[in-house]
């Protein structure tokens, strides 16, 4: 018998890395944003996001949507859980993804837009990392429903991993601001990186001690038996992903810095995975009492496969499209 | 159970939110077909004004296009946060139809989009009109599966109850549900007929001032060509779905005619303050076997009254009937556009008729209003319920947020909706008071811009000359 939510789990957790991956890099350019050495770094900065952070932002409504599919519970729990970060997530996403077309069309009003869209992508991070610090520290469920109260995320924790999220965000911003941008931009999206890298690696510490502190079931997980051994490559490969991005910082590579920066979120994310397994809302939910019926999953399933690669494939497309440096002016004509 | 507030606060939230929402789809699905129009008339006469024309409304699509993302997104959470109990009932049924509107729809516009704006000089114009009509079938692939799972809500089929949650049977019956060909149909050829009703009323208001004659005489015609033929399927269409909803929610007929005792020859009534306390209507105006011969096509037809069921099982009437009467009041002012375009086109004088361009100024917006009035008919008239006849409306929301909450949320939305509205009509005006780039028949296209270019596609990104040379000096 085929283990189909387990499946399903798979396929939720590529969509969401793909989200964290993608839009990552491109709320990260609005986390830099207004530090940017001057107003053409500024315009180029938008200019290298422009063309695909909309396709980026949709893996956000597949992962909520394909929640609701594959573990309609779990979607029933947590969402009115966090309905204090989730809408304050929405919100931010507006003004950020409104601040893209307005910015142009105002000329005494431009600021605003700035400020919207710097705003909008810093608060956006911090409300999904608060969002995943609330969710590691678990949810309160009585029968089937959600029966903690409206502030039960908002915890030292859940700051720490908020900040956590902005600094990787950041990081992810300026690997990709290296590979796309030149000269003086260049020179200070290396800084931004090393900056943002340390924070990231403080925040990823604190999180890799007191998660096992705050709960004994992860801690169990980690350290009991062969576990410790099977899972000791993560944390190692993290480690050297980490080392492997500041050698290529400091070399001056252009391309390398954003590689390594995804492969250590790649494997921060991993980490997640097994401190959370089985469960899909920690402490209690396991992955197998949220699912869908088959039929359902079944149905799902046939749809990402048929889908899926064509997404990819036009994704890439997209981006090959717009390949090479970005430019404060674009390639499409005066206005 | 949740406190009775929480309902009511949510119910007005999504309301909100959706209405907000809908009303950039209906321009987008429009737009973009008029965009794909005029692109291929590029490509195959090469003539300047053409280009000139995509140019121009490919701004305002952007526009919406960003409202229209930003707002959904907002929507699609909205299930899981103030309707969580609706999700995990009906989750198993709608999830999968919503996800196939993610992977098939949204994740095309999205991923064409940006080579539809900026790829202008990246790839050729075959794969440029490409990207568009791409683009242009992602919205409304989009509105099939959106509607379907609305319709399912409405007229539901192809599953069952299993211990708490619906379990599916049959994916084609629930896709396929009785009243989605109708839906579907009635609202693309809405969005297609209030884009046109937009594109033609600021076509005529260049023409009346004028200014940029010679793209708004091309776009005038062409957005009246549109309204001669879909203002009357829409009618069609309207009706056509009507017998359908008689058919599967004959309450709901009930409460646009506001029909209280079910009866053969009913009448059709124009104005009336419908009272659902003392379940009849105040200071009626109506015709005798009116909404009979409507909708049994008969004189003698029974009509269902709202007294054939529980008064706990009757929508609002008022909201109901008053919205029907504008939705068809408004159809029949387009139908009265369209015949005068005809008949004034015949005579050779669409482009010089004051009175008619004047009349198609008036109508811009209305088209969007017929729209937002029809969706209240159709979702205030399912009431009490949000699966008709098995899920209650009062059963649906999340436990455990509180009126507060919800309270807070909305008040936000109220105000940052209606900021952005604000600047989404302030920008789309000064869009239109700039104009398209200014064009002179006769001139030598190639010769009068940089080649290939597209001038500042995408509102937002690009600065304009003296600004960027200002920026970029130290
Ligand atoms: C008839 C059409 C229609 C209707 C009834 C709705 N939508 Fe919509 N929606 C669209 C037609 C559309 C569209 C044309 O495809 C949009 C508008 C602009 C755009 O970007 O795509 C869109 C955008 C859009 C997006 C952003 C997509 C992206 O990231 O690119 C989301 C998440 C939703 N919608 C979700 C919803 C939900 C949850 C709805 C109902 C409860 C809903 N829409 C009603
Ligand atoms: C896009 C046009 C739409 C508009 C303008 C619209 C309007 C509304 C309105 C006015 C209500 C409140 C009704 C009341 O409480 O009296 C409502 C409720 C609701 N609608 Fe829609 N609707 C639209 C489309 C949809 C779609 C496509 C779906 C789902 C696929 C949907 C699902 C719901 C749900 C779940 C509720 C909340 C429960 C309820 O109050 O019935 N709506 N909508
Ligand atoms: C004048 C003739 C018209 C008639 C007889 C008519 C009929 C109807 C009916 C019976 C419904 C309710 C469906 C339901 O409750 O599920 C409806 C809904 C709707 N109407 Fe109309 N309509 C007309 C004109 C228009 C126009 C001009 C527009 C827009 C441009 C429009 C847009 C809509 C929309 C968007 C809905 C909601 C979605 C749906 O249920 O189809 N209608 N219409």
């Amino acid at each position: 018998m085929i283990d189909l939510p387990l499946i399903a789990a798979a396929v939720i957790g590529l969509g969401i890395l793909f989200y964290v991956l993608l839009d990552g890099f491109d709320l990260g350019v609005g986390i830099l944003f207004p530090f940017a050495p001057d107003h053409t770094a500024r315009s180029t900065m938008m200019n290298s996001v422009a063309p695909v952070w909309d396709g980026n932002e949709t893996w956000l409504v597949l992962g909520g949507g394909g929640l609701m599919v594959f573990f309609p519970t779990a979607y029933a729990i947590v969402l009115p859980a966090f309905y204090m970060p989730i809408m304050g997530l929405l919100f931010a996403l507006i003004f950020r993804g409104v601040a893209f077309e307005f910015r142009h069309s105002a000329t005494t009003s431009k600021y605003i837009w700035d400020r919207a869209f710097f705003g909008g992508s810093v608060f956006s991070a911090l409300m999904q990392g608060m969002l995943l610090g609330g969710l590691i520290h678990g949810v309160r469920i009585e029968n089937g429903h959600f029966a903690g109260g409206l502030f039960d995320w908002f915890t030292p924790f859940s700051v720490l991993t908020g900040i956590g999220v902005v600094c990787g965000y950041g990081l992810l911003g300026a690997a990709w601001l290296v590979l796309k941008t030149e000269h003086a931009t260049q020179v200070w999206a290396r800084r931004a990186a090393m900056v943002m890298g340390g924070g990231v690696l403080i925040a990823m510490g604190a999180v890799s001690i007191l998660t096992p502190l705050l709960s004994p079931a992860i801690a169990e997980r980690w350290f009991s038996g062969v576990n410790i051994l099977a899972l000791a490559p993560i944390p190692i490969f993290a480690f050297a992903s980490a080392v492997a991005l500041y050698w290529s910082l400091i070399a001056g590579r252009e391309r390398l810095p954003f590689v390594f920066a995804i492969l250590l979120f790649f494997f921060g994310f991993l980490g997640l995975g097994v401190s959370l397994w089985p469960n899909i809302v920690p402490p209690s939910l396991t992955i197998h009492a949220a699912a869908a019926p088959d039929a359902t999953i079944i149905f799902g399933l046939v749809g990402v496969a048929i889908t899926l690669p064509m997404i990819l494939f036009y994704t890439w497309y997209a981006y090959s499209v717009f390949r090479g440096k970005a430019s404060a002016h674009g390639g499409y004509g005066d206005d | 159970m949740p406190d009775i507030d929480v309902v009511v606060l949510s119910r007005l939230q999504f309301a909100f939110t959706i209405s907000f929402h809908i009303i950039f789809p209906a321009l987008t699905i429009g737009i973009s077909g008029f965009l794909v129009l005029v692109e291929a008339l590029w490509l195959r006469t090469g003539e300047e004004a053409w280009k000139r024309l995509y140019q121009f409304w490919v701004r305002i699509f952007a526009l919406s296009f960003g409202m229209g993302v930003v707002s959904g997104i907002v929507l699609s959470y909205q299930f899981g946060t103030n309707w969580a109990e609706f999700s995990r009932i009906v989750g198993p049924v709608l999830g999968p139809l919503m996800a196939y509107e993610v992977l098939t729809a949204f994740f095309m516009e999205a991923g064409f989009l940006g080579i539809m704006l900026f790829g202008w000089d990246k790839v050729g114009p075959k794969l440029h009109f490409l990207a568009t009509s791409l683009v242009g079938a992602g919205t409304t692939v989009s509105a099939f599966w959106i509607i379907a799972a609305n319709s399912w809500m409405q007229t539901p089929q192809g599953a069952h109850m299993e211990g708490d949650h619906f379990v599916p049977d049959s994916w084609l019956a629930i896709i396929f549900n009785p009243s989605f060909p109708y839906r579907l149909s009635h609202m693309v050829a809405g969005a297609y007929l209030s884009s046109a009703l937009v594109i033609a009323g600021v076509s005529a208001i260049y023409l009346l001032a004028g200014r940029h004659t010679v793209l708004a005489r091309k776009s005038y015609s062409i957005a009246m060509w549109a309204i001669l033929v879909l203002a009357p399927l829409q009618i069609f269409l309207g009706d056509q779905h009507g017998l359908d909803v008689l058919e599967h929610q004959p309450v709901k007929v009930a409460a646009m005619e506001a029909n209280w005792d079910r009866q053969a020859g009913a009448p059709i009534i124009f104005f009336a303050i419908p009272d659902a306390e003392k379940e009849t209507n105040h200071f009626e105006i109506s015709i005798p076997g009116g909404a009979s011969l409507i909708l049994t096509h008969s004189l003698h037809g029974v009509v269902p009254g709202l007294k054939d069921v529980p008064k706990e099982d009757r929508p609002p009437v008022g909201i109901v009937f008053w919205s029907f009467r504008v939705m068809v009041a408004l159809g029949l002012s387009f139908l009265l556009l369209a015949g005068w375009g005809a008949v004034a086109r015949l005579r050779g004088a669409l482009d010089s008729d004051k009175w008619l361009m004047r009349f198609s100024a008036l109508l811009t917006p209305f088209g969007l209003v017929a729209i937002l009035s029809g969706w209240y008919v159709a979702e205030v008239g399912r009431q009490p319920f949000t699966v008709y006849g098995l899920l209650r409306t009062k059963d649906s929301i999340s436990p455990v947020v509180d009126a507060g909450a919800v309270t807070t949320s909305l008040t936000i939305f109220l105000i940052v909706y209606g900021g952005l509205f604000g600047a989404y009509l302030y920008y789309v005006i000064k869009m239109i008071r700039i104009g398209p780039r200014p064009f002179e028949p006769g001139a030598d296209g190639s010769g009068s811009e940089a080649p290939g270019a597209i001038q500042g596609a995408r509102p937002g990104l690009v600065l304009p000359p003296e600004e960027a040379a200002r920026e970029s000096a130290p």
